[in-house]
């Protein structure tokens, strides 16, 4: 595939956008874990939600 | 499952967690087809191979701006109605479309300097979308700086509700105004403008991006969901700690 004169462009434009595309996934799926392994830990400790509470 | 049950934010978990691996898979096949056939996509008769930045600066204009469209509207839901998935879906969309955004800004001034010769030009077009942005981080900025929640969120809604009008003035900037910037090519009266052998990479790509928004927005919502479980747990511990210590 020939990109022509201007392929420094398009690879830029290609990169950024992977660059960006792959930060918001590493977000999402960090930000999941985080979240699992502190409500985790409290279920752990024995701190349940309320609503959990009085449905038990 | 009735989609009345999905505003119950358990029931929205599980429908989550059943529907984002096979949301997830039709992404990534969407996204090797738009791919293979954007690459194969013949060079312009002016732009020659720079046309291939269309392909993602064009959908990702779009979902920059769908992104700001549906916090409008969850951010309706947070103020008449007060209901919290409004409220985290407002929440989770904000960073998301303004990643589009800036992906859109960027490429757009990768394309713009072998097109136009200049990287930046403050014409109605591109200002407008640096204004959407902008806004974009505003929002961001007061949920997530905003000491009580829910004040934040009010904020955050009003914003995206005032912000709404920013829309028509990106899509009618270049009909309104002198641009560099061209006019619409797809969605115009006439027909599209852009040659089918162009247009149905750009179609078949604007498809796989806005699988990966709804794919990403959805996981960024769960996560929402389990920090204000998180915050909960949290505020009731301490609260039973200050019982105890009594």
């Amino acid at each position: 595939m020939n990109l022509g004169p201007h392929a420094d462009f398009i690879v830029a434009a290609y990169a950024v956008t992977v660059f960006v595309v792959a930060a918001l996934i590493a977000w999402v799926v960090l930000d999941y874990s985080a979240q699992r392994r502190i409500l985790g830990d409290f279920e752990e400790r024995g701190v349940t939600r309320r609503s959990r509470r009085s449905s038990q | 499952m009735a989609i009345i049950d999905l505003a119950n934010p358990s029931r929205f978990l599980t429908f989550v967690n059943r529907v984002l691996p096979w949301l997830a898979a039709a992404t990534l096949l969407l996204f090797v087809l738009g791919l293979y056939r954007a690459m194969g996509a013949p060079d312009d008769y002016q732009q020659g191979a720079t046309v291939k930045i269309m392909f993602l600066h064009v959908p990702a204009a779009w979902l920059g701006m769908m992104g700001w469209g549906l916090m409008s509207v969850a951010a309706l839901g947070t103020l008449v109605w007060r209901h919290p998935l409004a409220d985290v879906a407002g929440k989770a969309a904000a960073p998301i479309g303004a990643a589009f955004t800036f992906i859109c800004l960027v490429t757009g001034s990768l394309w713009g300097r072998p097109t136009w010769g200049t990287y930046w030009v403050w014409d109605a077009r591109l200002t407008s979308m640096l204004v959407l942005l902008l806004l974009y981080l505003g929002v961001m900025a007061l949920y997530w700086t905003a000491e009580d929640p829910g004040r934040g969120s009010r904020a955050a809604a009003v914003l995206s509700l005032v912000g709404a009008v920013n829309l028509p003035i990106i899509k009618f900037s270049v009909d309104w105004w002198n641009t560099l910037h061209q006019p619409a090519s797809i969605f115009r009266m006439g027909g599209s403008a852009i040659a089918p052998s162009i247009l149905w990479p750009l179609l078949i790509m604007a498809g796989a991006f806005t699988l990966l928004f709804f794919t990403l927005h959805l996981a960024a919502m769960r996560n929402e969901i389990l920090r204000r479980r998180v915050r909960s747990m949290r505020m009731m511990q301490a609260q039973e700690l200050a019982e105890a210590a009594e």
